[in-house]
């Protein structure tokens, strides 16, 4: 098992090397220089241009400048951003917001998904089954910021349940409303997952079994049934976490909630080469170690998938 | 000039919002502001790009916060007329060389002097340094004596007579030189930026009439300021403090406005604009601003050279475009069509006076008719192209431009989107741009010296089309120079007939700001910059 995980993170250090390369070549690509930019619809001087492209070595060849930024990285420094910031800095203030996001959205899917699959599943063809898979298949079709903007209009605006964007510090409290949003889409998929997982777990024979020996519903349905039905619930849950910290852009900048994507839209815009490249590098070693857990969490979940070397 | 929030910052004209600030605001007294009210203004504001560095900082929410920090010599009221801040007096007999003295006993928030070396040191500091956004101000903009563009120490004629007192020399005399020193680059800066210049833009020590509260900057939320005690010029705080806070999007920042969770927002959305006087009631703002909106074309472009073929073209594209209707329809008349080459909220600004004009009415026959004349010259062929940044929301009144162009004069014409500002300006800073391009100018300072002279004057910075006429040169010159705020007026008013004749950018509109304020304020109003006078708000 050791020998196993130490493989997986082995294989993460080309998926780096990959994904960083790939990011500064398309960065590098977006054409235009960025220190024209800064200055608005006033020309620079052509002293003013070369002394900024000094600065932040874009007058290096594409190469150059690759193992420029990389060298940084390796000795544990993302870079700064062409107005001067810490790149770690910037990733150290934001990625604990959008961690915090991602969880609440990842506990509301959990909560409410499986709670609501579950019910489903046990009254399969009742109202309450087929009103689910109506609003179940509203949200999926449904874009994620029409859902946000309803969200904010209604619940904020109007009705003032909520605050309409997330205040400073980002409070738990603040969060739950597009934490919401963001659990939207994907909740819908737990629904219906944990819904055909339960319809199936249900015919089995040791289901049935329980059953007969004379156990009650309440320590059936809990114990067999659900147990049984939330090993692909549970998979999905954990890949799901990686999504949500990485695509939570839309969300983060209808809610105003000062997160990583929030950040990256930004750096995007400002043509910010080394943020733009460190943020994204993050995220792709964020959705890795994801993926390698849950590698993991299959073979403890079913003894059956387990990894023979 | 300033980089607004929004690429294009929203357009319209004075007609409503006469925000009348109610007397009780301004006086007080008594310590730590000493304030008529105690409640902490909040702001939506973004993260500046910069260091909070005055002769760093080009965008408006570095800018808005510098303006608070810093009391400069001069500050300009809303109607874009200016006094002195801290300065008593800046005085000049032959317009070249000037005096400036500074009011006593002034202090910077940490307690240390305002003095002549202040400024002196400041402005030498900026002028050294060509990775400043803002140095080009002294080379260009404003030309001292001594400037160069290559940098080097003690580059500018400044000299320090006593504490209070110091000289500037000119490269060329002007008369508007103190409405121009109220711009943030000319701020003066306490020794403690020298001692760490990389701390300071973290958390800089001014003199103006706020100074950074408890939690200072906290990037990527928010900067909150205090009123500062040490301040005692015109600027004197009336409220209990700024909280400017970071936004996203101007989406979020106007829904927390709906809610009263933010109290000003200087820049409504665009998906707000139908409907924001509704939302709002009073507390919208729409009012003129000193933005210009134009598009250049290069005199290389084939057929649009400063001859006569290119003058009737110029004139003719001019006169096929609708700019009524557009600003009606696409802004939905938050923009005013121009009537000149500065801004109606600029000193001076009188249409009437200025000859040639009339090339902006909309009149296809007329334009169809030059256009003929200049394939008389020499045939047209091809297709007219306007190149945009597609990352600023310009693509529908682009659209609107070439279908009124294209329509009037029957040729081909059609929009041009540049992915984004950066690449669509590397071209036109390289000349490699094959077609027209849009441009825009937000004043710096009141005077229409700060566009007529960055944009058309020959060899000037932002002169993006290359244009150069010595009449024009000559009569700008001496509208520089001259004495008399009325003569200067008339004197750049008549240099725009040489714009009008060769047209080297095509006026299109003036901007506006449009804003909002929460139910929680009182005493709101926003100045000719299209900032909104923060230290004159009462909350609570």
């Amino acid at each position: 098992m050791i020998w196993y995980i130490v493989r997986r993170l082995l294989q993460g250090i080309p998926v780096f090397f990959g994904s960083t390369f790939i990011i500064f070549t398309m960065v590098f690509a977006m054409p235009g220089n960025p220190v024209l930019r800064m200055f608005g619809d006033r020309t620079p001087s052509p002293q003013q241009i070369a002394a900024l492209e000094e600065k932040f070595h874009l007058d290096q060849p594409f190469l150059a400048r690759y193992f420029l930024y990389l060298g940084d990285v390796l000795q544990g420094d993302l870079g700064t951003t062409y107005a001067g910031q810490s790149v770690n800095e910037i990733l150290a203030r934001t990625f604990p917001t959008t961690l915090r996001l991602a969880l609440i959205a990842v506990l509301i899917q959990l909560i409410i998904g499986v709670l609501a699959g579950l019910v489903s599943g046990l009254r399969k063809g009742g109202i309450f089954d087929n009103v689910t898979l109506l609003v179940t298949l509203v949200i999926i079709s449904m874009p994620v910021f029409v859902f946000a903007f309803v969200a904010q209009w209604v619940f904020g605006i109007n009705l003032g349940w909520f605050r309409p964007t997330v205040g400073a510090g980002a409070p738990w409290s603040d969060l739950i409303l597009p934490a919401i949003v963001l659990a939207g889409l994907n909740m819908a998929y737990v629904v219906r997952l944990t819904r055909a997982s339960v319809i199936e777990t249900n015919q089995n024979d040791f289901v049935r079994m329980a059953y007969g020996k004379g156990l009650s519903r309440g320590r059936v349905i809990p114990v067999h049934v659900l147990r049984n039905s939330m090993i692909p619930v549970t998979t999905n849950l954990a890949a799901d976490f990686g999504i949500l910290i990485v695509g939570a852009t839309v969300t983060e900048g209808i809610f105003n909630v000062p997160g990583v994507g929030n950040e990256l839209f930004k750096a995007i815009n400002r043509h910010d080469t080394p943020e733009i490249v460190s943020i994204v590098t993050i995220l792709v070693i964020v959705y890795v170690l994801v993926n390698i857990a849950i590698d993991l969490l299959y073979g403890v979940l079913d003894p059956r998938i387990r990894y023979v070397k | 000039m300033r980089i607004s929030r929004i690429a294009a910052a929203a357009g319209g004209v004075a007609v409503a919002a006469a925000l009348v600030l109610s007397g009780c605001s301004s006086d007080n007294g008594g310590n730590g502001g000493g304030s008529a009210s105690s409640g902490v203004v909040n702001v939506a504001w973004s993260e500046p790009e910069n260091p909070l560095i005055p002769a760093n900082t080009n965008e408006v929410n570095g800018g808005q916060v510098l303006n608070n920090m810093f009391a400069g010599l001069v500050y300009y009221k809303a109607d874009g007329s200016w006094d002195y801040d801290a300065a008593e007096s800046i005085e000049s007999e032959d317009y070249k060389t000037w005096t400036v003295t500074l009011k006593a006993d002034q202090k910077f928030s940490d307690g240390t002097p305002v003095t002549s070396e202040s400024f002196v040191n400041a402005w030498q500091w900026a002028a050294a340094d060509p990775e400043l956004l803002n140095q080009w101000w002294f080379i260009d903009a404003i030309a001292f004596e001594g400037g160069t563009y290559d940098g080097g120490e003690d580059t500018l004629a400044l000299e320090v007579i006593d504490d209070t007192t110091f000289t500037v020399e000119l490269a060329e005399p002007r008369a508007d030189f103190p409405v121009a020193l109220g711009y943030t680059v000319f701020f003066p800066l306490p020794e403690a930026f020298f001692e760490d210049p990389e701390a300071f833009g973290d958390a800089p020590i001014g003199n103006g009439p706020y100074k950074l509260g408890e939690d200072g900057w906290v990037h990527g939320e928010s900067l909150s300021l205090v009123p500062n005690e040490n301040y005692n010029g015109p600027r004197k705080a009336a409220n209990g403090g700024l909280n400017f806070k970071v936004y996203a999007t101007l989406d979020a920042a106007y829904a927390d406005l709906l809610s009263d969770n933010v109290d000003i927002v200087d820049s409504v959305p665009t998906s707000a604009l139908a409907t924001f006087k509704d939302d709002l009631g009073d507390r919208a703002v729409e009012q003129a601003s000193a933005v210009f909106q134009s598009f250049t074309i290069q005199p290389t472009l084939e057929g649009f050279a400063y001859d006569e073929e290119g003058k009737l073209r110029r004139a003719a594209i001019s006169h096929a475009i609708n700019r009524a209707e557009i600003t009606e329809v696409i802004f939905q008349g938050t923009r005013t069509p121009a009537e000149d080459f500065t801004s109606p909220v600029i000193a001076g600004f009188d249409p009437e006076a200025v000859e040639g004009s009339e090339v902006m009415e909309y009149d296809p026959e007329l334009a169809k008719e030059l256009w003929a004349q200049a394939d008389a010259i020499r045939p047209w062929t091809g297709t007219f192209q306007l190149a945009y940044n597609a990352d600023g929301g310009h693509q529908e009144w682009v659209d609107a431009t070439v279908n009124s162009i294209k329509n009037a004069l029957g040729i081909d014409a059609v929009g041009l989107p540049y992915p984004d500002f950066a690449g669509l300006r590397t071209e036109v800073n390289d000349r490699t741009i094959k077609s027209a391009f849009r441009t825009g100018w937000q004043f710096d300072f009141p005077s229409a010296a700060n566009i007529l002279g960055a944009l058309y004057v020959t060899g000037s910075g932002s002169n993006d089309a290359d244009y150069s006429n010595p009449e024009f040169d000559e009569l700008f010159r001496a509208g520089l120079a001259a004495v008399d705020q009325e003569e200067q007026a008339d004197l750049f008013n008549q240099s725009q007939k040489f714009l009008f004749e060769d047209l080297p950018a095509i006026p299109l509109w003036y901007g506006s700001v449009t804003a909002g304020y929460s139910t929680l304020v009182d005493d709101v109003e926003f100045g000719w910059d299209s900032w909104p006078l923060l230290y004159a708000i009462t909350k609570g």
